[in-house]
């Protein structure tokens, strides 16, 4: 760090959108050649700073210096002038476009004709994606990759772009542990290379792991930024959420009992299945228990999970409900068959133009009415479930769009509360939740549990599938490697396997 | 205007911020209260009863189509054989009832009612092929709807082979032609027909799922709905909305021939988007139909009151979708920021 002025400097941001205050008089600065962590519970305010200084929003109180000079953005792409740039928390690649396109979106090279280089853009895509160890063919479309890896190619994106201050909001909710290790190399490289990073993330340890600096959000207000060495965990959980939480989080190192059930009634069988993305899969969830399926990102469990709702077919092998031959031809048929699912991406579940309240009763519509629709009654059981999850602002007439990212996830779990399910089954569920909601999580799945439900947690996350299993498999390349059922297992064991 | 917001949403103070995500609803609003004011004010003949009535009768067929259209526009789908449909439909049913010695068709007759429920069947067939192309082999609505545009004129020259017919089943005839007091029968089909929509598409579970399928077809998918159900459906809606203007249509006109309807696919899609409903799905209704029908007839009749260029009308007519197009897709965007 050096003397004079900071690299970015905020004095008095306020920002209200509509009746809801979103940021009340921050003063923030980052300096050259640092990693700055911020932190902070859904709806703290974190995104919304972020996207001011993005130029995303531009109205809003206080001022913004840039190396000393006074800056204001008319639009996201003065900010980008300024180099200023941003992945945002949902990720806005383009699908349809291929990877290397979506490498060099707005900076692709042309040709003396002045149209596309394509064999030029081609070998500059492949060899950044080289450099920065991101192992993909640039010419497939980025859509039909998985989530790490897109996320992975948007980050790039904005690091080739050559800007100044980088701001990743949870850049590493989608990653793998290998793929996580591969960022962190790369955001040390460009820190030392004199440019800065803001690293929003719900996961502290890795906050405690890569930043110099952290800063905690809470209700809008900064509340404090300390240099990392001089913190630990419970400093951070006590300035997120306040004291006597320091539990919270308390990790996974050690080992975890599992208490599998393996006399309970067999709600969901899956004899040698095989889809696409996975083979030969044969697994029982049974009622009242937590079936863990864990693999590194690309294992197949995310496909599986999907087809287990009707989502992809099966191309062999066979299902069955309660003993009885299951078919699913769509994902109709899976929910009438008393399935339910929770994606991954929380783009592909939710209505964003919808108010909260249609984005809940969507998936249980044809049980509060036949033909007419009830908005009262859905407005009343969305009610008790945004209560019951903690969403914030606790109304249900908001459109989704303007929740904050982590409650969103919590709208796309409250939609299959509501009547309950035979089976369960949850792809990443704790996915760009604070520390505070993952433990809610823990807490609503294990009230499920009790009341007999047949569950699957779906992760990349070791400490997702270790805080939530009662049994664990483990899957690589597509098939079903290893079970964990009974005794005990640790994150290690659990990473050793896949 | 639009049912699927405006009456639910809290205004939560910031009103600029509200009324820029309504300017789907407001923009259309204004270019109505403008376009009367200007030809109120231009000719003395415009703003009178009767030629209320009459922009009323001018639309009603138009209507009838943009109701259905509506439906699968709100699906992010669209339909280019709404007219073609209409046309078919109308001929059959003149097919299917006794013609003039002078009209020279091998035609089949049959009692009005059978020729009626006939024709309607002819519309839910060929809602069907529509639906199974689009829905069973995965081809896109803008081609498959295309295919079925020409199919629509084939059946048309199939069975009038370049004659005219005139008879129609008299119910048909009565309500495509006849009226109760001053008030034309087809006006009265045509707010009848909207009502229904709008009822549906408002608060019907059915007309949720349209809305949900528009605004988000994956996530619709992932909870549960069955999406494809949901496409074919509002795919035959339009097809028997077509068929329904189409029969009248041909009693109104007072003949059944070929491509008598070629005029109602560009103005029942110039209504539906000039209304402000979101060619990207999911915002919208019947209610910006409406406006948008509206304006569509206001334009079309007040520029003939004030004696302009017929030649340029049809170029005002071009601009007015263009600068309605413009706005829409303004629109998507400012929403999607807001
Ligand atoms: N476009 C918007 N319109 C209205 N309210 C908004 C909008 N964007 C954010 N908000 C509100 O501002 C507050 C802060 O949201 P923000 O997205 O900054 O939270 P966050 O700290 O990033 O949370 P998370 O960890 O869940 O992503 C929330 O209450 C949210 O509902
Ligand atoms: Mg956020």
């Amino acid at each position: 760090m050096q003397s004079g002025a900071p690299l970015l400097e905020l004095r008095g941001i306020s920002k209200s959108f509509g009746g809801v205050t979103a940021l009340s008089s921050v003063d923030f600065t980052l300096e050259a050649g640092e990693i700055h962590g911020l932190v902070g519970e859904n709806g703290a305010g974190k995104s919304t700073l972020m996207k001011i200084i993005a130029g995303v929003h531009t109205s809003f109180e206080g001022e913004m210096r840039i190396a000393g000079q006074p800056a204001r953005h008319r639009s996201a792409r003065s900010a980008r002038d300024a180099g200023i740039g941003m992945v945002h928390q949902e990720l806005s690649v383009v699908p349809e476009l291929s990877v290397a396109e979506n490498v060099m979106l707005g900076v692709q090279p042309v040709n003396r004709l002045g149209l596309v280089d394509w064999p030029g853009m081609m070998r500059r895509a492949r060899a950044l994606l080289a450099e920065l160890g991101i192992d993909v063919d640039p010419r497939v479309p980025i859509g039909s990759l998985p989530l790490g890896l897109q996320q992975l190619v948007e980050i790039a994106r904005v690091l080739s772009s050559g800007a100044r201050i980088v701001i990743l909001d949870e850049p590493t909710s989608a990653l793998s542990p290998p793929e996580v290790e591969v960022l962190f190399g790369l955001l040390r490289r460009v820190r030392d290379s004199g440019r800065s990073i803001v690293f929003i993330s719900h996961f502290l340890e890795d906050v405690l792991a890569i930043c110099d600096r952290v800063t905690c959000f809470r209700n809008g207000r900064l509340i404090e930024t300390a240099p990392v060495a001089a913190i630990d965990k419970g400093w951070i959980i006590t300035r997120m959420i306040g004291a006597g939480h320091e539990e919270l989080e308390a990790g996974y190192t050690g080992e975890i009992r599992l208490d599998s059930r393996p006399g309970a009634p067999v709600v969901l069988a899956c004899e040698a299945a095989s889809g696409p993305g996975f083979r030969e899969v044969s697994l029982e969830a049974r009622a009242g228990e937590v079936l863990g399926i864990y693999g590194s990102m690309g294992a197949g469990q995310l496909d599986l999970a999907r087809a287990l709702f009707g989502r992809t077919a099966l191309s062999g092998g066979r299902l069955s409900l309660d003993g009885r031959p299951l078919a699913l031809r769509n994902t109709a048929a899976a929910r009438r068959a008393g399935i339910a699912f929770v994606p991954e991406s929380r783009r592909s579940m939710l209505f964003a133009q919808e108010p909260v309240y249609r984005n809940v009763s969507i998936s249980i519509l044809g049980r509060i009415s036949r033909l007419w629709v009830k908005p009262a009654v859905e407005r009343e059981i969305a009610q008790r479930q945004v209560e019951s999850l903690g969403i914030r602002p606790p109304s249900v007439q908001r459109r989704l769009g303007t929740l904050s990212g982590g409650n969103q996830q919590k709208v796309a779990l409250a939609k299959w509360l509501t009547h309950l399910p035979r089976v369960l089954v949850l792809s990443e569920p704790t996915r760009g939740m604070d520390v505070g909601a993952k433990e809610e999580v823990v807490r609503i799945v294990r009230g499920l549990r009790e009341q007999g439900i047949a569950m699957l947690v779906v992760s990349t996350e070791p400490e997702t599938v270790l805080s939530l299993a009662d049994r664990i498999l483990v899957m690589k390349r597509g098939e079903v490697c290893e079970e964990f059922a009974g005794g005990t297992v640790s994150k290690d064991r659990l990473l050793a396997a896949a | 205007m639009s049912t699927s917001d405006s009456a639910v949403l809290p205004r939560n103070g910031g009103g600029l911020r509200w009324l820029r995500g309504q300017l789907r609803n407001i923009a259309p609003f204004a270019t109505l209260l403008v376009l009367v004011a200007l030809f109120s004010i231009a000719s003395p003949s415009f703003a009178t009863l009767d030629n209320v009535a009459n922009i009323a009768r001018q639309v009603s067929v138009t209507a009838i189509i943009a109701v259905g259209l509506t439906f699968v526009i709100l699906c992010a789908e669209i339909d280019l054989s709404v007219a073609s449909v209409a046309n078919a439909v109308g001929i059959m049913v003149a097919f299917f009832t006794l013609q003039d010695q002078s009209v020279n068709i091998a035609n089949f007759p049959l009692p009005g009612a059978a020729a009626i429920a006939l024709a309607l069947l002819g519309s839910v067939a060929l809602g069907a092929v529509t639906a199974f192309g689009v829905t069973v082999i995965g081809i896109p609505s803008f081609i498959m709807t295309l295919a079925m545009l020409q199919i629509g004129a084939g059946i048309c020259a199939m069975l009038v082979r370049g004659q005219i017919a005139y008879a129609v089943p008299a119910p048909i005839e009565l309500l495509g032609s006849g009226s109760i007091g001053p008030v034309p029968w087809i006006v009265v089909v045509a707010i009848l027909v909207l009502a229904i929509g709008h009822v549906v598409l408002s608060y019907t579970r059915f007309g949720r799922y349209v809305y949900m399928v528009g605004g988000n077809r994956e996530a619709a998918e992932y909870s549960g709905v069955n999406v494809k159900l949901v496409l074919a459906a509002v795919l035959i809606i339009s097809a028997v909305c077509s068929g329904i203007a189409g029969m009248l249509g041909v009693a109104h006109f007072g003949s059944a021939q070929q491509d008598e309807f070629d005029n109602y696919l560009l103005d029942a899609i110039s209504a539906v988007v000039v209304g402000g409903t979101s060619l990207f799905g999911g915002q919208g209704g019947i209610g910006n139909t409406v406006v948008g029908l509206l304006v569509l007839g206001v334009l079309n009749n007040g520029l003939d009151h004030v004696r302009i260029d017929s030649f340029l009308k049809i170029l005002i007519r071009g601009l007015i979708l263009l600068l309605a197009l413009v706005i829409n897709v303004y629109a998507q965007r400012l929403r999607a920021k807001a």
